[in-house]
């Protein structure tokens, strides 16, 4: 096999190093690090923050490319598959191949549509046929298909159990080590919550995520969990490709708007004048063209120049990726106005206190004023900005997908999985999973962003950071 | 019977940190047509006090004891339908703030009419005509008219007239004023003073006077309740009390006013900050700073004594089994003798020359921004200043003074005249020069609050002015000189690492003081220093300028509104009006024989402490026109008591009276 490296991987890959040489920076830093403690302490954050690790770390496994080596005939040189699979592919390789013909319920043994059968008598006869892959090994579905799914769950769940525990383990031995006490005192003082770090919160939300994750895998060896689709595909296997789609578009489409929104928003509200004038005609004039028109015509743009040179791709998931990095560029050129337009007027007040003024008596620099004095000053407007974005922007790509200009229709996105549930919905019996499913991975993706989000601003907010340590909570 | 009698009243505030003891077991009572002051310094209750009184409090507060009778009717046990009935009715309150205590989106008629209509069940033409009473009573000429007007269109004086009339047009029989006149200048102050106690006389009202202001009690009080820490130490009478003040922290308090006599010496101070009310206190509550304090203090909570003479004090000192032991009272402590001031060198070439400046900003208007006027911010301005000296810069909001400030610091583009720096005119350097030139001259704004970046930490923040010109060397280097410079001005290196907000107002400002003394300038441009400080906090800051500029020689340019620090720490006293100053001179020259009518009216609207020295109070007429409209002739004639016809037909020259007193004024030429 040859590894593949797309250019979202590449630029993944830029942001996880981004974010390791941030953390190196920081914990060379006492009072950054201090303000990182008090995320730690935070129980909210730090049950978000599992939560959101266990998304990126199926994201980042998604995003590891490689292309298998074809079955080369004896004598030929062995080419290299034109399909582009990914590690995570790799492991959820049982999900990818039992696709069935079509629908068919969350852990159901039977299709969800009727088919005519021809019976052994040589009648004919409109049931619900079995399924090739869920329960297919059952005998007798009506009699053991409650039994054994009850067994799967268990078992799944003792696994979790296993696995919750040896994490509790490693975390009090861990912790033991570090305060040099015996690991039962350090388990009381984890359970009670009495430690500087939430333990108990990371703790829980890691237990909480075993158990699901747990059964489900356990049902997955012989269910589609979640159920299949209209070409019959597991669900599940769409569900958790989607999470690499959603923070692909969440992140870079951030990466490429911040840039024009702080440096705008900022040059515009402290130069004042011609600049400001301009900038504000510039979003002004952005803003007022319908967003949709924008990325539909520099989509439809892009697209065609894709189709123009197929010879600029290797394989389809290369030239999928370029599609899915166009739309984020196009969506982060179009979003930064209401961020920039904020920044702007922050900027225009801060601009006028007197540490401003002060600065500006030393002879400092406006470069100098605004990386220092006004850009930490406008830092949570653009936090708290971003993670509001990046639910917006997970759900603007499923709206463009719906009129057919977002992802390429072969990259398994929130986005497709919802434009698709839209005739499912209207179905009749109404085929709910698919909907529910991305609906719950998107929710619980954008709500952890979210809470972690509050956590971070409220500990690097220093107004703040009094007034917190001092919850009667911690004193209990 | 008294009007208002308050019986220990116990106000907790609930926070993380457990109960804060807002205000506890305050007993007083205010006779009808009495008016009682509470002083203290911020923080102390006194404002809680009152929100208690009004059962107006934050959700967080409970009262937690006591009786508040009105006319013998207990306030505390009323339902809230009832207690409506009595706010604004029997009892009403103004407000700090007059900007934010009118709606401004409705006329000041409406909101007028609300309170008649609630109180009075006055409508229609019945209510109108009423309002226009009432508008009348508080001296708002053209009632009629300005009922249609809203608050904007009333200048911030007119405002809290207005929150007068509303809070007469309930007939109440008391009044609380809370801090009713610090957010105006001092003759728009004067004003409204004379209103408060006229209206006063005419109603026969009660009135609770909150201020921080010792001149404003005693200009309107008949007694006086001296808080701190959630409770009264003090009760007396005005006259007892300013004759002789009997609690060690109210003797504190007068200690740290500053004053010219004081001029020589450093002030005193009170040692150390307010204990937090989240504490339970098992001795008195001032011990902790008290210069008096004795093994009693900490053990035992003082009760109150002398209440049978009427000059109720708090304190173990006027216990009469010890009397002996305080030896008859405790007497203020003579000011400690060494001198701070230096006047030795003083160097004749002037540091700082200023001629003619001129600053005017545009008005603009239309799609096209066209200027179709100039605010005259500063309209001919000159100064000098020489190395160790102190220029006083006086006058009300929006006369100019900060524009001066930070022209002369080319933070503001001046739009004429020029300023000589060490003999070098900044308004032509070349942007470069310049910056060489910033370290020389530095800034100590008003608002500690706004003027340090809430998210750098203290070193940064004093390091700052060293990194922004290049000096101070290496990393190592500047770490050591922010060290010393934060313990140059009192406070501990250790606290390098922390943030802004863990600061209290006067060690804000000091670290405000370090960061512009870091790069060692010869000029300092003090913009209202001290004036959102309190009096302990403001002589701590005061001592701390005057010692600085002995040891280091500096020149301060001092803005502010302040009289009495004026008289404490300036040489040279410049006083303007309307972008142009009216009279300069020598300090004592301007303060004992001042000759411009503006000038003499400034003094007289300060209300003073001392009582031999009262001089009539000259009470001026109307508010300061806009520089954007300047009246013709003497800006000032319209409002001048002494006016000429020739005061509107020309500006007046410079006449001097002796070698450095100069008044622009028809009067003396």
């Amino acid at each position: 096999m040859t590894p593949v490296l797309l250019w979202t991987d590449a630029l993944v890959f830029l942001l996880v190093a981004c974010g390791i040489a941030s953390g190196i920076y920081i914990s060379r830093r006492e009072y950054l690090l201090a303000s990182w403690h008090r995320v730690g302490e935070s129980r909210a954050g730090m049950a978000s923050l599992t939560l959101l690790v266990a998304f990126v770390v199926v994201g980042l496994i998604d995003s590891l490319h490689y292309r298998p080596r074809l079955e080369a005939a004896s004598g030929q040189p062995g080419g290299y598959s034109g399909e582009v699979r990914s590690l995570l592919d790799v492991l959820l390789q049982p999900l990818r191949d039992g696709t069935e013909k079509t629908y068919s319920a969350p852990l159901a043994a039977h299709l969800y549509a009727r088919e005519t059968v021809e019976l052994p008598d040589g009648s004919q006869a409109r049931v619900f046929p079995r399924l090739k892959h869920g329960g297919a090994h059952l005998a007798d579905v009506e009699a053991e298909w409650g039994r054994d799914v009850t067994l799967r769950t268990l078992r799944g769940a003792a696994l979790a159990v296993l696995a919750g525990l040896t994490f509790v383990a490693l975390a009090v031995l861990f912790a033991a080590r570090r305060w040099g006490t015996g690991w039962q005192a350090a388990w009381r003082r984890i359970r009670r919550g009495e430690t500087r770090f939430a333990w108990h919160a990371a703790l829980a939300a890691l237990g909480m995520l075993l158990l699901l994750a747990g059964p489900a895998l356990s049902l997955a060896g012989g269910y589609h969990v979640l159920g299949t689709d209209k070409v019959g595909q597991d669900v599940l296997y769409l569900t958790l490709k989607s999470i690499r789609t959603g923070l692909v578009i969440g992140t870079l489409t951030t990466l490429v708007m911040l840039p024009f929104a702080v440096a705008l928003g900022l040059v515009a509200g402290y130069v004042g004048g011609w600049v400001d004038d301009l900038i504000q005609y510039l979003y002004t004039t952005l803003n007022s063209i319908p967003g949709v028109l924008l990325i539909a015509a520099a989509v439809l743009m892009v697209q065609v120049a894709i189709d123009m040179h197929p010879d600029w791709f290797a394989t389809a998931a290369q030239r999928a990726d370029a599609r899915l990095l166009a739309l984020c560029l196009i969506l982060g050129v179009t979003s930064w106005t209401g961020l920039c337009r904020l920044l702007r007027a922050e900027t225009l007040k801060l601009r006028e206190l007197e540490y401003v003024q002060a600065a500006q008596a030393f002879g400092a620099s406006a470069a100098r004023i605004l990386g220092r004095h006004i850009l930490p000053n406008v830092m949570h407007i653009v936090l708290i900005s971003v993670v509001m974005d990046f639910s917006g922007l997970v759900l603007a790509e499923a709206v463009l997908s719906y009129i057919g200009i977002g992802v390429d229709p072969s990259t398994i996105s929130f986005g497709t999985m919802i434009n698709t549930a839209r005739l499912e919905l209207a179905r009749e019996p109404v085929v709910w999973w698919s909907l529910l499913a991305a609906f719950v991975f998107m929710f619980v993706l954008v709500l952890a962003a979210n809470l972690f989000a509050d956590a971070v601003r409220d500990a690097f907010d220093p107004r703040l950071a009094g007034s917190r340590r001092s919850l009667p909570g911690k004193m209990a | 019977m008294s009007l208002l009698r308050v019986e220990s009243l116990q106000m907790f505030l609930d926070s993380a940190a457990g109960p804060v003891r807002a205000v506890d077991d305050v007993s007083f009572e205010i006779e009808p047509g009495g008016t009682f002051a509470l002083i203290g310094e911020s923080g102390c209750g006194k404002s809680m006090t009152a929100l208690s009184l009004m059962r107006l409090l934050p959700d967080v507060g409970r009262v937690r004891g006591g009786r508040v009778l009105l006319n013998g009717r207990d306030l505390l046990a009323l339902t809230e339908a009832q207690m409506r009935e009595v706010r604004g009715g029997e009892m009403a309150m103004i407000f700090q703030e007059p900007a934010t205590s009118l709606n401004p989106v409705l006329s000041v008629g409406r909101q007028i009419g609300e309170v008649l209509a609630r109180h009075g069940a006055l409508r229609g033409a019945a209510a109108a005509r009423r309002a226009r009473e009432l508008l009348d009573a508080v001296g708002i000429p053209d009632a009629r008219r300005r009922l249609e007007e809203y608050p904007f269109q009333f200048s911030g004086g007119m405002r809290q007239r207005v929150m007068i009339a509303m809070a007469l047009a309930g007939d109440p029989a008391l009044l609380i004023a809370d801090e009713p006149t610090t957010a105006l200048d001092v003759t728009i102050q004067a004003q409204v003073l004379e209103l408060l106690g006229a209206l006063q006389r005419e109603r026969g009202m009660g009135m609770l006077l909150i201020t921080h202001d010792l001149g404003i009690a005693r200009q309107l009080a008949s007694r006086v309740g001296v808080m701190y820490a959630g409770e009264l130490v003090e009760v007396a009478s005005r006259i007892d009390f300013f004759a002789a003040p009997k609690h060690p922290y109210s003797i504190k308090l007068f200690a740290a006013l500053p004053r010219p006599e004081r001029r020589e010496s450093v002030l005193e101070t009170i040692a150390g900050s307010v204990p937090s009310l989240t504490t339970m206190f098992s001795g008195c509550r001032f011990a902790p700073r008290c210069p008096r304090v004795w093994s009693r203090c900490r053990e035992e909570i003082p009760a109150w004594h002398g209440a049978e003479t009427g000059y109720a004090v708090r304190c173990h000192l006027y216990d009469a089994v010890d009397a002996q032991l305080a030896g008859g009272g405790p007497a203020a402590q003579a000011p400690t003798e060494e001198s701070a001031s230096s006047l030795q060198a003083v160097e004749a070439a002037p540091l700082l020359e200023v001629d003619d400046l001129k600053v005017h900003f545009p008005i603009r208007q239309g799609v096209f921004r066209r200027a179709v006027g100039q605010v005259r911010a500063v309209d001919g301005v000159s100064l000098g200043l020489t190395s160790g000296r102190t220029l006083a810069l006086v006058g009300e909001s929006g006369c100019g003074k900060t524009t001066v400030g930070k022209a002369i610091l080319q933070l503001l583009k001046p739009t004429g005249g020029s300023v000589r720096f060490r003999g070098e005119e900044l308004t032509a350097l070349p942007a470069a020069r310049l910056r060489r030139l910033r370290g020389e001259m530095q800034i100590v704004f008003q608002d500690p609050y706004a003027s340090l970046d809430p998210r750098m930490r203290i070193g940064d923040i004093i390091e700052e002015g060293l990194s922004a010109l290049g000096q101070g060397g290496t990393p190592p280097a500047k770490a050591r000189r922010t060290a010393e410079l934060i313990e140059r001005v009192g406070l501990s290196a250790t606290m390098l690492g922390r943030y802004p907000h863990e600061f209290s107002g006067g060690q804000r400002q000091r670290i405000a003081i370090a960061r512009a003394l870091a790069v060692a300038p010869r000029l300092l441009v003090c913009d209202e220093p001290t004036s959102a400080l309190d009096v302990s906090v403001q002589a701590q800051i005061l001592n701390l300028l005057k010692e600085l500029q002995g040891a280091l020689g500096l020149a301060y340019l001092f803005i502010t509104h302040n009289i009495a620090v004026v008289e404490y720490l300036a040489h040279e006293v410049a006083v303007m009006y309307l972008g142009r100053i009216v009279e300069r001179g020598a300090v004592e020259e301007i303060l004992r024989e001042p000759k411009h009518p503006y000038t003499e009216a400034l003094l007289s609207a300060v209300p003073r402490l001392d009582a031999d020295g009262r001089r009539e109070a000259i009470v001026l007429k109307g508010d300061m026109p806009s520089p954007s409209q300047p009246p013709a002739g003497c800006h000032f004639h319209p409002r001048c008591p002494r006016a000429m016809p020739q005061c509107a037909a020309a500006y007046p020259a410079e006449t001097r009276l002796g070698d450095t007193h100069r008044v622009r004024c028809f009067l003396y030429e």
